[in-house]
Formats: C-alpha cells, structure tokens, sequence
C-alpha cells in the first residue's frame, strides 16, 4: 500500500518522518487527556508507525522502522495511549478477586460484561449498508488478523508459548492456504462488493477500528507489555464466537450470500476453542509459572472489553442504534 | 460429553463450566453414531448440550453461565 494521507497534527507528524524528515517539527502535542483512543490523528498516526514493523509501504523506505526519530514518536504516542488505558480500566479492575484462578477470571469479565453489543444489534436491526459499514471497519484489524500476536511467540516460554503456537497455527489455516483466517475475510469483503486490497478502506475508518488494531499491536510489539497481550488475547477470543454466530445471522438477513457470513461462521467453532486455549493454556500457565504477572494479563483484558465499548459506541452512535436494539442479551 | 473422540493419540482436558478440549482425533462420533471429521489441530467439544453446533461448541455456555450468575 502507499503511504496514506495525514488527517492533522500527529499524523502529519508521522507522515512526515516517513517521507524522508529527519526530524519531526516543534514539540509534540497530545490530544487532551482521556481523549487519546478515541482520536482519530492520534491513532492514525500511531497505525502509520506500527505499519512499519507489518508490511511497511511501497513508497516508504523500510529502513525507516528504526529510525530513531520515528521511534521517539512512536514512544510518546504509545505511552499517552497507554497511560489513558491504565486510568481508564482501573475501575473495571479493583473488582477482580484476588482468590481466583486467572483463566476463570478472564473468562467471567466477559460473562459479565454489558457493554452494548454490534453483534445483537447487526444480528436483527441493521441495513445492508451497516453491514457494509461493520465490514468496512473491520478490515483494517481483521485483514491482518493474528498477525500482532505472532510477535508475542519469542517473548514466551513453555506451555504458554505451545498454546499461543496452537492457536496461531490455526489462525493461519491449520496447513491450508485456503483457511487462512485473513483470507477468509478478504473473501468475505469480496463477495460483499467491497474491495479487499490491503488499507483500501484505511482513509474511512473511524478512531476505535484504529485502536483496535493499535493496541494488541502495541501490547505485543513491546515486550514489557506481552503479558497484558496475553491477557487480551484471551478476552478478544472469548467475546467472538457468540457475536460471529449473531453476525453471520444478521448478514444472511439483509440479504448478503453465506460467502460473505463464511468467515464469521468459521469463527463461532473455532474461537470457541481459541478462547478456551488462550484463557486456560496461555494466560493460565503464564500466571501459573509468574505469578506476579497476574495484574499485567488482568490489565490487557480489560484493555479489550474497554475499548470493545467505546468501539460499539462509536458505530452504534453514527448508526444511530438505541441501546435497547444493542443489547447484549444471551 | 457423550459425543465420542477416536484416534490413536486423543488427548481431552475439561474446561470446568465449557466443553472439552480433544486434540489428536481423527474425527468424533455423535450419538446417533454419525462420525464428524476433526479439521482443526483443537476441537471443543460440547458439554453442556446446548451448543446449536453439534457436538462442537459454540459457546451458548457463557449464555448459561450468564443466566446463573444473574439469578444467584
Ligand atoms: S460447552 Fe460450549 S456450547 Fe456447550
Ligand atoms: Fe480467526
Ligand atoms: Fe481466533
């Protein structure tokens, strides 16, 4: 892909350091505290950078990736928008009980979780051209889907790094080109008349999609972080399965082919599994062989059910959704 | 469970409240003695018999465990 267009300040500032500037110009200005995950220039300059270490751009030199004036951009964006996820999950935090197994935990914070839901809301309400929409939205996170774990493999040991492989493996098409998860969903962009090619709707998409690319990019890109990319994983597994069966109900209702429901119907088995794996296997042998990693694995779930909220929001809000029509009911 | 895995190396580990895990079958025989092909390197099998899926699990437990903790 090319290089996309700056939408204001901090992407400009991105942008510019990947054209070649050898240094970024005046200070740099952070939106507003609490603000950081739902701005758009912020996250999009964020995605830019991160790119660099995925499939980088035609028209940028690669090079650029460790360059360090695009590192210290990427740091002072990476820690704003970490400690914003800090504050912004210490409530949903101090309720965790310290007497229970982690695995069983994290599989509870999404049980009780009443965040409003996309899925209910795409599985009986919304028009084709929400669909659409959703689809759209979630090309940028789910084309490259599994792609930031994979950086996690290194960072881990034992049975902790055997469960990651395992569910990677089958992420990436268990031996078959033809079931790559990415794949699957470039299929399904297809058969819904949408174009697949990488980052071609990037220029669309709202903050939320951006972060919701950025952060298990962040998590697993940053070693210290790894075990809160666990802890992600795990939450980000566990609340699919259900929602993809609700999803692909909802795309067969307006009309569009089982091609097109295809990936999401894949999704209600296998990350039925995944989310077993990920919370027992990985973040549970983690925990077992770390304990004080606990708190980290902890963090990075509620990273994901927070930002799962304001990302419904966000498309809810400019679908003009009533709560009651998202509910996240069964 | 009462779906039944077969192979020669069948590993299963209960997950307590969700289905079984079953690695290394070559495919699980439902009750009515239908054989169902293992295509992933993990299957979960349902436990709870209320998957819409199976004998896989589609994860209508966490509905059931939602339902329990709701009600408790
Ligand atoms: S055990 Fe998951 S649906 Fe029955
Ligand atoms: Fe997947
Ligand atoms: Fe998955």
């Amino acid at each position: 892909m090319l290089l996309p267009d700056p939408v204001g300040p901090l992407s400009r500032r991105a942008h510019a350091l990947l054209r070649g500037a050898h240094r970024a110009p005046g200070p740099l200005e952070l939106p507003e505290a609490g603000s950081f995950t739902e701005d758009l220039d912020a996250q999009l300059a964020l995605w830019l950078i991160h790119q660099l270490s995925y499939r980088g751009y035609d028209d940028v030199d690669d090079d650029l990736e460790w360059s360090p004036a695009v590192v210290t951009l990427r740091r002072g964006l990476e820690s704003a928008f970490e400690a914003e996820l800090r504050s912004a999950t210490r409530e949903r935090l101090a309720v965790t009980d310290a007497g229970t197994p982690v695995e069983e935990l994290l599989l509870a914070m999404v049980a009780v979780d009443d965040g409003p839901s996309v899925a209910a809301y795409l599985h009986r309400h919304a028009t084709r051209e929400h669909v659409l929409d959703y689809l759209r939205e979630r090309s940028v996170q789910q084309l490259a889907e599994a792609d930031a774990q994979s950086f996690m493999l290194p960072r881990l040991r034992g049975a902790a790094k055997v469960a990651l492989a395992e569910i990677q493996y089958d992420e990436y098409g268990a031996g078959r080109a033809d079931r790559l998860h990415q794949d699957l969903y470039a299929r399904t962009m297809r058969g819904a008349g949408l174009d697949d090619s990488w980052g071609a709707y990037l220029p669309d998409v709202g903050a939320t999609s951006l972060a919701l690319a950025n952060l298990p990019s962040m998590l697993a890109l940053n070693r210290r972080l790894v075990p809160a990319g666990a802890g992600h994983f795990a939450v980000f597994e566990a609340s699919s399965s259900v929602p993809s069966r609700k999803i692909a109900a909802g795309i067969e209702r307006v009309g569009l082919g089982p091609e097109v429901a295809a990936y999401f119907d894949e999704h209600v088995e296998a990350d039925a599994v995944h989310e077993q794996v990920a919370a027992r296997d990985l973040c549970g042998s983690l925990v077992v062989e770390r304990p004080e990693l606990r708190s980290e694995v902890l963090f990075g779930a509620a990273c994901c059910l927070h930002l799962d909220r304001l990302a419904a929001e966000e498309l809810l809000g400019r679908w003009g959704a009533s709560d009651d029509r998202a509910e996240r009911a069964g | 469970m009462t779906a039944q895995p077969r192979g020669t190396a069948v590993r299963t580990e209960a997950c307590p409240g969700g289905p079984v895990l079953v690695r290394g079958a070559e495919d699980v025989v439902d009750e009515q003695g239908v054989a169902h092909p293992v295509t992933r390197p993990v299957v979960a099998l349902c436990a709870c018999e209320r998957s819409q899926r199976m004998p896989w699990c589609d994860s209508t437990h966490q509905a059931v465990a939602r339902a329990r903790r709701a009600s408790s």
